[in-house]
């Protein structure tokens, strides 16, 4: 009840004072407002991040196999590991098998969702009548669209009947049957396109047309020649490249059970160790879409606190203006604080009195700066294209911390205020 | 403390003006400030040690209205400061209804000057920019008194004082007499023993201090409220049960009282 009426007294007191508080208050303001639009800013980007990673499987693991000498790829290419470059050197006995993903799915039932195997079989065009567009061919288990995810416009995916029966079906990006077909997907469906491969024709029937998306693949070739992906099945992959060999990579699918993606990646690293035991040359690598998040946001979040934290010097200043101000108002209330004492206020009253008058004017000085940094920050964050989100811990430790400097610059004015003799101040002119 | 003070104490202990008892026998006087050889000194220890007040004893029953008159320096502002627990003497003893105050600390006192006392200001020494209704309702707010409660209170005791239809005004908005008689009334609050008023009509003109004159009288009269009166003015004094004249920190004259003991 006490606190209740110190603060009707304060808002009071403010009132009477307008512009004096509002000037004290710029200091939290801009101190705030500073801190909050940099967090606005890189809350923004970090979820826009953690969003377009999310999109590309957060739930998949890369397994991989990799050189264990130096020379071994870089794993900031990530999920590309492996890719290229490995039928050179790599041996059958290197390469990952049927017989150990069947018993890794065994052994993780509960854990994995679905494991996408994939082989590249190369670059080449697609040729229908004397139209042509280019593709980089990929060859795909059923279940290789868990792990990434396509927006299919007619038709359908490949099917596991597919890869049993090795037949020769191709799923195309529009764009291709932009180029092919005029954009008619009907017409496209019926159609049989040869696919040419260093000089070697094969005829494949299109079975599904998907959305094709601007820079999922991180390439910004123009418009007309663009490369987009097709996929055939993994089997009738296996049998245009004439081998028989196991797989350099796949990509694990975890169910939603799994709690950490990072720790169930590195289960299947020891899955995977026995059989790589006596190999010198290759091991077994995994990397996931967590990990990868986790480094990127966790830089951009350093960077942004440390600006932060420069930002918040000027809280520093505006604290020490709003003692400034306290100062001069318990001098000018001398006397108001020696009549009070008369009337019976004792000095914890007093101290009271002026550190909540202080608090409120850090809390509405906060208030507002949030609404200013929440402005601020989001005109910034639209123009550099993102989407802004609100640093709701940010914005929570704001107001906090503005409160606490309310009491901490508050408190020495308050304290001298208490401290006033009564007769002195009553006396007072 | 001086065995005489002690002995002063052990009278005030036999002696505890119960405020109940007091209301309901206003006439059976008991001793509501009993000041036994208070001493004042400023600047302890120090080559300007300053005695102000030279042993001072005076009682004041329940009921009396009291005049300390006195020219400036005489001390009166240094014995009402000690009346009023806003200092504490030097030497003595000060029983304030029935509590020995001189050893009280600062928390103490602040509860006393709550309950026991209701101060009246030359200058009126009204909160600004806080209605009269609020300025009435601040000692009660100190002593805990639920807001609903403090309201009746405070509009019962404007309308004592002939306020009812100004309680909603700021004190810039009030004239002198006006914001006096507020001063009164936040001086009645806690319905304390004494109230103690300090030139209280100095700074009005003297048709405006007659009706402040007149409301003290009444509060004397229909309250049986004591009151301490502390004026230059032999004219104000005059009107008051009882003088009692101050010069250079002692007692010089008492006139009129019922001094009983």
């Amino acid at each position: 009840m006490l606190i209740l009426e110190n603060v009707r007294m304060a808002v009071g007191s403010l009132r009477a004072n307008k512009m004096r508080a509002l000037l004290t208050m710029l200091g939290i303001i801009i101190g705030i407002g500073a801190v909050i639009a940099i967090m606005t800013v890189s809350s923004s980007l970090t979820k826009s991040i953690s969003d377009s990673f999310q999109e590309m499987g957060a739930n998949n693991i890369t397994v991989g196999v990799k050189q264990s000498t130096e020379q071994q790829q870089t794993t900031a290419q990530g999920m590309k590991f492996g890719t290229s470059g490995k039928t050179a050197e790599m041996d059958e006995d290197d390469l990952i098998t049927d017989e150990m993903l069947e018993e890794l799915r065994k052994q993780y039932s509960d854990q994995i969702d679905a494991i996408a195997l994939s082989e590249s079989v190369g670059s080449g065009t697609l040729e229908s009548g004397d139209t042509s567009a280019n593709v980089t061919v990929t060859g795909i288990n059923a279940e290789y669209f868990e792990s990434s995810q396509i927006t299919l416009l007619a038709g359908r995916k490949i099917k596991k009947k597919d890869l049993t029966g090795k037949k020769k079906v191709i799923m195309v990006t529009d764009k291709v049957v932009e180029n092919l077909f005029d954009g008619n997907n009907e017409k496209a469906l019926t159609a049989k396109v040869s696919m040419n491969l260093d000089g070697s024709y094969t005829d494949y029937y299109i079975v599904g047309v998907y959305k094709y998306e601007q820079g999922s693949n991180f390439s910004d070739s123009s418009d007309e020649d663009v490369t987009t992906a097709a996929y055939i099945p993994l089997t009738t992959a296996k049998q245009q490249l004439h081998s028989d060999e196991g797989y350099s990579q796949f990509t694990v699918v975890t169910s939603t059970t799994v709690e950490s993606v990072s720790s169930f990646a590195s289960q299947i690293e020891t899955f995977f160790a026995p059989y790589y035991r006596g190999n010198d040359d290759y091991e077994i690598s995994t990397s996931t879409m967590e990990s990868m998040t986790e480094s990127m946001t966790e830089m951009v979040q350093t960077v942004s606190v440390a600006i932060a934290f420069i930002a918040g010097i000027s809280l520093l200043v505006g604290g020490i203006g709003v003692m400034n101000i306290m100062l001069v108002s318990v001098t000018e209330r001398t006397r108001e604080i020696g009549t009070r004492k008369a009337l019976g206020a004792k000095n914890s009253y007093i101290r009271l009195q002026f550190i909540i008058e202080s608090m409120l004017l850090c809390l509405i000085g906060g208030c507002l700066g949030i609404c200013v940094g929440l402005l601020l920050g989001s005109i910034a964050a639209s123009i550099l294209g993102y989407a802004a989100t609100a640093p709701i811990g940010a914005i929570i430790l704001a107001v906090c911390f503005s409160m606490v400097i309310g009491v901490f610059f508050g408190y020495y004015p308050a304290n001298k205020a208490a401290k006033l003799n009564p007769i002195e101040a009553l006396r007072y002119e | 403390m001086t065995a005489e003070a002690k002995a002063d104490r052990v009278t005030c202990l036999v002696d505890p003006a119960n405020k109940e008892v007091r209301k309901m026998q206003q006439q059976e006087t008991s001793t509501v400030i009993s000041l036994q050889g208070i001493v004042k000194r400023f600047y302890i220890g120090k080559p300007n040690e300053l005695e102000i007040l030279h042993g001072i004893d005076l009682d004041i029953q329940q009921g009396e209205f009291v005049s300390i008159v006195g020219e400036s320096g005489s001390g009166k502002s240094t014995l009402m400061n000690i009346i009023g627990a806003l200092d504490r003497p030097t030497e003595g003893g000060y029983c304030l209804a029935g509590e020995e105050t001189a050893e009280f600390g600062d928390k103490k006192l602040s509860e006393i000057r709550n309950r026991e006392i209701g101060f009246v200001f030359q200058t009126y020494n009204l909160i600004p920019r806080t209605s009269a209704l609020a300025n009435v309702e601040l000692p009660l707010l100190y002593a805990g008194v639920p807001r609903k409660e403090r309201r009746e209170r405070a509009k019962e005791l404007l309308e004592l004082v002939g306020m009812k239809d100004r309680m909603d005004h700021m004190p810039d908005e009030l004239s002198g007499g006006q914001k006096q008689r507020t001063a009164i009334a936040r001086a009645m609050a806690n319905d304390p023993a004494i109230i103690l008023a300090d030139e209280p009509t100095g700074a009005l003109d003297s048709e405006t201090g007659r009706t402040i004159m007149d409301l003290f009288h009444k509060l004397h009269r229909e309250q049986g409220k004591t009151i301490v009166l502390i004026t230059h003015s032999k004219e104000l004094a005059e009107e008051t049960q009882r003088i009692v004249t101050l010069r250079d920190g002692r007692i010089i004259g008492e006139k009129g009282g019922s001094l009983s003991c």
